[in-house]
């Protein structure tokens, strides 16, 4: 349940929007953030609870490099 | 995402960890993280470097009690329409469970979405069975604060870092380090957690869900103890920000009151279950069904059953005796073997 999967913000309507999970489109409600088309947010049992920052991945590898170097 | 896999990295990671030369044992409480630790074989990778990777009170099904789910059935056999997520109805509670209430003319539907649940509303009364942590909370709230029409909710909704707090507390098994759940922190936060670093000067890293992930979460904890720190530090930084979504504790805060409560495998836990507050009465299912719901008392639980001890870290599912034998998924004995996000379903599905 704690599932929770990033996925595209295609069209907003409201509270709601378009998302879509590498092809696969599904309603989602965007009351919990600010989001704007396009953005890439976390969605969880149909909520979206975030939205991911341009760290992605390769950032998180980056810092991964970062710490492993200075350890 | 994939390259968050990478074996060079993860094997790197790893002999760092072994570098520091630890003997740790580490809890995280989230299903999702301990399907990446069991389906990635991280667990004996871990091992390897003298790290134990445990599952504490981390599955939202798991935690709810055997009452909690009586009164869903009571609901649901009294002619109550009642929907929930699909791993609540095959619980079992009383020698029975959501299903077979179904199965007996009951009204009982699967959603995916509270949502799912209030278009339902449409046609009649429904009752919601509201589990789940931090993460799925806010979306009730949310719900709650459109005003629904016939909408009722039975909150099983809990706050993790009292659950923390409780099973450091109790002292009974000793702890190193704690991996704090990616989506729950994604809402509450880092803050939340800073408390218990020092009150039990406990390292605590929030981490992400994959593989790599999760090794860098314990490199992060096992480098604070050798350094002597207790810290809390985020791995997931691509979605955890430090102060959490705001909108979503808002929605929380306005719509519950922490109220004491009880766990499964736990002693009643300190404001640690999102009660509705007074203003939201009107949708709060113990109220609406009084009547029905005020005199059930706690049945046994299942003989031989030891969620409990799985659920505070005490042992691993296989120590379990019924394990694989009377219990498995199709054959569910305890919540822990039901849930998806129970240790004993993942231990059975990647092992067995
Ligand atoms: S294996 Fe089954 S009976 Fe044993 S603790 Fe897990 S759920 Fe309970």
């Amino acid at each position: 349940m704690c599932l929770a999967v990033p996925g595209k913000v295609i069209e907003r309507r409201g509270n709601k929007a378009i998302i879509d999970y590498g092809g696969v489109r599904r309603e989602a409600d965007i009351s919990l953030v600010d989001v704007k088309e396009g953005d890439y947010v976390i969605v969880h049992a149909g909520f979206a609870i975030q939205v991911l920052s341009k760290e992605d991945a390769e950032e998180t590898l980056k810092i991964f490099e970062e710490m492993l170097k200075n350890a | 995402m994939l390259q968050l896999r990478d074996k060079k990295i993860a094997d790197e990671i790893l002999a760092r960890i072994k570098k520091l030369n630890l003997q740790l044992k580490i809890m995280h409480v989230c299903g999702t993280h301990q399907d990446t630790i069991v389906r990635y074989g991280l667990d004996s990778l871990l091992k390897n470097c003298g790290i134990e990777v445990i599952q504490g009170p981390g599955c939202p099904v798991c935690v709810t009690t055997t009452l909690e789910i009586q009164k869903a059935i009571t609901l649901a056999k009294n002619g109550v329409t009642v929907a929930t997520f699909g791993d609540m109805i095959k619980v079992p509670a009383a020698g029975t469970s959501l299903q077979k209430a179904r199965a007996e003319g009951g009204d009982v539907r699967v959603v995916y979405s509270i949502d799912d649940a209030v278009k339902m509303a449409e046609k009649g009364e429904v009752v919601f069975i509201g589990v789940g942590f931090e993460t799925t909370a806010p979306s009730t709230a949310v719900t709650l604060l459109n005003e629904p029409e016939n909408f009722y909710v039975l909150s099983c909704h809990r706050y993790i870092p009292p659950a923390l707090d409780a099973l450091l507390g109790m002292g009974e098994i000793k702890l190193d380090g704690i991996i704090c759940p990616g989506h729950v922190s994604t809402i509450i936060g880092m803050e939340p957690y800073k408390p218990l670093s020092s009150r039990y000067k406990i390292p605590q890293v929030i981490a992400g869900f994959e593989p790599l992930d999760i090794l860098m979460a314990v490199y992060m904890i096992a480098r604070q103890i050798d350094e002597g720190r207790h810290e809390v530090e985020n791995e997931y930084v691509r979605v955890v920000r430090s102060e959490g979504n705001k909108k979503a504790q808002e929605a929380l805060k306005e719509v519950f009151n922490p109220a004491d409560a009880e766990w499964r495998g736990f002693p009643v836990i300190k404001k640690s279950k999102m009660a509705l507050k007074k203003e939201f009465e009107e949708y709060d299912a113990e109220k609406r069904y009084e009547n029905l719901l005020e005199n059930i008392e706690m049945a046994e639980e299942a003989k031989g059953c030891r969620c409990g001890e799985v659920l505070r870290g005490l042992i691993y599912p296989q120590q379990c005796p019924l394990f694989g034998k009377i219990c498995n998924p199709s054959n569910p004995v305890g919540p822990c073997m039901v849930s998806i996000e129970g240790a004993c379903n993942i231990e059975y599905r990647y092992k067995e």
